[in-house]
């Protein structure tokens, strides 16, 4: 198990390597660093003392070497907006983020798996193919264009949620969140559902998927044949199974929730970085952009081995395997 | 001696997109307390079907569509599907043909053993099931059962996978067992073992045991009775003295000679002519009709009914008087 | 041999039996003739439109956010109403399908091709080749599509043919996972063996041997991700960092409303959402329907 995250440890940092020459290149090859990373509004002065800090005027393999090092000090550049170190600008929003990227998931789990087995188990029904109809339907629909019917509807037609910000702050053992306040709750609320909306039809077509499969191995008829109640044949024999693949995408999910609230932290006007990467787009502030997009692969390839660790904690076929 | 399990004229149908899949056709049988019963045939012969039929799990498109089936004087096909699953693995247990594919992978061997128990008796406790599953572990061979129980499915060999499914089938000391094809999965010398053990753990629990396979030198061995069917419909039965020494249907003929042994060396093994049919088009008549060699009109157009030799002997075709003399 | 006779009947056969598995699904078919519908709109928008929207000797800001089924001074109907600038939605809304279905179109394409040759050559060369290729197709589908489109379109800037190499450099990974596990099983198959026995060369075998045969999951993948393309190309030109405002997908269109949307005049955007959903479910469940007639674990 050890020597297992050893391994895939080592295989994400050569990962984030790979991706920070990427990064670096990207910026290099796309256009002139000196015009990339430096506010085309500073002076010569400005300019100068910007390149010498970035090693701009050293050769392209020290200036790599610069770049890694300023990474790893956590110095991305500034921002040419708001003045202020880009990384910090971008640590500051994340826990909007990643609250509305949980609170997301969260509601799309708490629906999808159960309509999913349920639409598995009972395909031919009617129900089941209302909830796949439904489903096609929540996969197809712009996310950035249900946000703005919610808005629509439930903020200026009902008038019964907010439709921008985050609302109020509550804390709760040292955490701060949104979700500690019915302020703060009534505001996630709408931009919560649109994020999980796309989700909730990939996860029921995964869990129906998983359900048709499994519901018929050989497992499954031995455990009825041994007299076993139906209800623990779904909730332990069935359940057990399907949460491997589901846990797998459940973190590649969340990556794309992540990445999603980019498009509804715009609508929403939700503070969170996405808002923020897609408002640095717009001005051009690039040095954001570059910070922005070193956090999102520091990000995902961690999520990739945590994703990695859960499924050996879930299977015991790759658990024990990996042991040896 | 008593009859544990009678099937009168089952009919289980598959109701398939492309067809109507007439698996099993009208099949009577009886299996007494304590008997070994073979059902012998052919993959896609309907004799898994006609064990998951016992136990009520057939699958949909299947249904049954009408025959009797009654298990210690109690008809089955009434039964509510509490009833149902308060006799399965209880009073009567299952095995499966693959055993790599019967244990849950995600679950320990001593999860899936107690719940067995568990299911049948909600006031056992915890440690006493653990002690019963630990002993019947040990009854069929496993070393080192309490350990073994903490194990996981795939730390297990096929042949003691297997191991695991029959004690598990044991472990409430079910009236009938039936026994799906359960060595065929297994290297040759392991299925002798298993073989061995289960007639030994039925004699002494006094177990009935339905054992479906293909293969004929298997179940010459340990049953005391055997059926053949071919395509859904039991051809022949009787005791295996009488089935084994003096088979009467064309195609227990057939399948008697293909069996290596029976030949010299150097003479080329015996094979059945033909293809077995589809079962979405069986021929007209007999089903068996286009490979037999003792084919006379009748059979192309009738389907035979069944013809009671003695008490126990029953035949299903029209020209059987012939192929005695 | 064959000749153009029996191998017309051969095609006849063929798309006999693709029609009959096809229209098992009604909802499949009624997609299909919806989409066809949508797809005749998008090539003969300046036929049937109203007006040219963009025809600014026509365009009047008198008539600026009109609602539905109005009328302006001049006696024209307005049946979808009119945005900001006086256009008619309904106009603007044809006008709109035919950039989003044109770019959705072509970049599926140009996706398709690219990933097919990465995705075969991967599967019939083998080796490091291989192992270079699927890594990155690996690490390029861990990543979301809308982040790895919004930091290409970062880099590049807006424009009508950077948002499509945008899309094809998003996409091109499905097609070549998809091609190379197609070509896999089928490389592996005799006729393939026998073709490379018979050492025609690779080339030939590739495009002549193992290509038809991945046609039917390509089709399939296609589908869904020309929806996708649509779903992503509209979702870029909202966020104003896709298509520029000479070239109006409908994308940009509900961009242009999102601006009035707290002043009650829902028709700017909802409109050209409806059209845009229309198109993505139409091609979802034609899509669908496709990958269950291809889908051998389904077939039984």
């Amino acid at each position: 198990m050890t020597a297992f995250i050893l391994r895939r440890s080592t295989q994400s940092i050569i990962v984030l390597f790979i991706m920070s020459l990427l990064v670096f290149s990207g910026v290099n090859l796309v256009g002139d660093p000196v015009e990339m990373l430096i506010n085309p509004e500073a002076d010569q002065a400005e300019v100068e003392r910007v390149i010498k800090e970035l090693g701009l005027d050293k050769p392209i393999t020290e200036q790599y070497w610069y770049f890694l090092m300023n990474a790893f000090k956590g110095d991305l550049g500034t921002s040419f907006i708001f003045g202020e170190p880009a990384l910090k600008l971008i640590v500051q929003r994340m826990p909007a983020t990643i609250e509305l990227a949980l609170f997301s998931l969260f509601i799309s789990l708490i629906f999808a798996i159960p309509l999913g087995i349920y639409a598995g188990l009972k395909p031919e029904s009617k129900i089941s193919k209302t909830i796949m109809a439904g489903s096609i339907l929540g996969f197809s629909m712009p996310t950035f264009w249900v946000g703005i019917i919610f808005i629509m509807f439930f903020a200026v037609y009902l008038g019964w949620l907010p439709s921008t910000g985050r609302g109020e702050i509550g804390s709760f053992l040292g955490v701060k969140s949104s979700l500690f306040t019915l302020d703060g709750l009534s505001h996630i609320f709408l931009p919560a559902l649109n994020l999980a909306l796309f989700k909730l039809s990939s996860v029921i077509r995964l869990t129906r998927a998983g359900t048709r499969e499994i519901i018929h191995q050989d497992y499954i008829k031995f455990a009825r044949a041994k007299g076993v109640a139906e209800s623990r044949v779904i909730n332990v024999h069935l359940l057990k199974n399907i949460l491997i693949p589901i846990v797998t995408i459940i973190g590649l999910e969340f990556g794309s929730l992540i990445a999603f609230s980019t498009v509804t932290e715009t609508v929403f006007a939700w503070p969170g970085m996405g808002k923020l990467i897609i408002d640095s787009i717009y001005n051009l502030d690039r040095p954001v952009i570059v910070a922005y997009l070193m956090i999102i692969v520091i990000f995902f390839v961690f999520l990739n081995l945590l994703v990695d660790i859960l499924y050996t904690l879930l299977d015991p076929r790759v658990r024990i395997q990996g042991s040896n | 001696m008593e009859t544990i399990l009678e099937i009168k004229n089952l009919k289980t149908h598959f109701f398939t997109k492309a067809g109507l899949i007439k698996a099993v056709d009208d099949i009577s049988f009886k299996i007494k307390k304590g008997e070994i019963v073979g059902l012998v045939g052919e993959s896609g012969s309907g004799k898994s079907i006609t064990g998951f039929s016992i136990i009520g799990l057939i699958d949909a498109p299947g249904r049954i569509v009408s025959g009797s089936i009654n298990f210690k004087n109690e008809p089955l096909l009434n039964a509510s599907s509490n009833r149902m699953q308060s006799l399965r693995g209880n009073r009567l247990a299952m095995i499966f043909q693959d055993p790599m594919m019967t244990l849950n992978p995600v679950l320990r061997i001593d999860t899936q053993m107690i719940e067995t128990i568990k299911a049948h008796d909600k006031n056992i406790s915890n440690q006493e099931a653990f002690r019963r599953c630990r002993d019947t572990l040990g009854l069929v061979g496993i070393s080192s059962p309490e350990e073994r129980m903490k194990a996981y499915p795939h730390q297990f060999s096929g042949g003691m996978r297997q191991r695991v499914c029959i004690a598990i089938a044991m472990l409430n000391k079910p009236d009938l067992i039936i026994a799906d094809e359960p060595t065929t999965a297994l290297d040759v010398t392991i299925q002798g073992q298993v073989i061995y053990e289960m007639q030994e753990l039925c004699k002494k629990t006094g177990t009935a045991l339905l054992w479906i396979t293909h293969d004929l030198a298997v179940v010459a061995g340990i049953a005391s009775k055997i059926c053949v069917m071919y395509a859904g419909r039991i051809v022949e039965q009787g005791s295996v003295d009488d089935i084994i020494n003096k088979p009467m249907h064309p195609y227990t003929i057939g399948l008697i000679k293909s069996v290596p042994s029976q030949n010299k060396k150097g003479e080329p093994l015996h094979q059945i002519e033909g293809m077995v049919p589809s079962m979405l088009e069986l021929p007209i008549g007999c089903a068996f009709h286009d490979r037999c060699t003792k084919t006379i009109e009748k059979c192309k157009i009738e389907k035979p009914i069944e013809t009671n030799q003695s008490d126990s002997r029953v035949i299903r075709c029209f020209n059987f008087k012939d192929i005695r003399k | 041999m064959l000749n153009t006779d029996s191998n017309s009947k051969i095609i006849n056969v063929f798309m006999y039996k693709f029609w009959s598995d096809f229209s098992e699904s009604k909802v499949a078919v009624i997609s299909l003739l919806i989409l066809i519908a949508i797809v005749l709109i998008a090539i003969f928008a300046p036929l049937i439109s109203p007006s040219d929207p963009y025809d600014l000797s026509k365009v009047s800001i008198m008539d600026s956010r009109l609602p539905p089924m109005a009328k302006n001074f001049a006696g024209d109907i307005f049946i979808l109403g009119t945005d900001g600038a006086g256009r008619d939605m309904l106009s603007a809304i044809f006008y709109g399908l035919r950039v989003s279905l044109g770019v959705g179109v072509m970049s599926a394409i140009f996706a398709l091709i690219i990933g097919t040759i990465f995705g075969i050559s991967a599967a019939f060369f083998g080796g490091k080749y291989e192992t270079f290729i699927m890594r990155i197709v690996d690490i390029q589908l861990s990543f979301p599509s809308i982040l790895m489109a919004l930091i290409i379109l970062a880099a590049f800037g807006k424009g009508i043919e950077k948002t499509i190499i945008a899309l094809v450099l998003v996409q091109w990974a499905y097609y070549a996972r998809t091609a190379r596990a197609a070509a896999l099983v089928e490389r592996s198959k005799e006729y393939a063996e026998a073709a490379q026995c018979l050492a025609l060369g690779n080339k030939k075998i590739m495009f002549n041997h193992i290509l038809p045969n991945c046609m039917p999951s390509l089709i399939v993948v296609g589908t869904l991700q020309t929806a996708h393309a649509i779903s992503l190309e509209a979702t870029l030109s909202f966020l104003g960092l896709g298509l520029p405002i000479t070239e109006p997908s409908l994308g940009l269109l509900i961009g242009n409303g999102f601006q009035y949307m707290h002043t009650g005049d829902f028709w700017i955007s909802i409109f050209p959402g409806v059209a845009l959903l229309i198109t993505i479910v139409s091609i979802n469940l034609v899509g669908d329907q496709l990958r269950d007639m291809y889908n051998p674990r389904l077939k039984k």
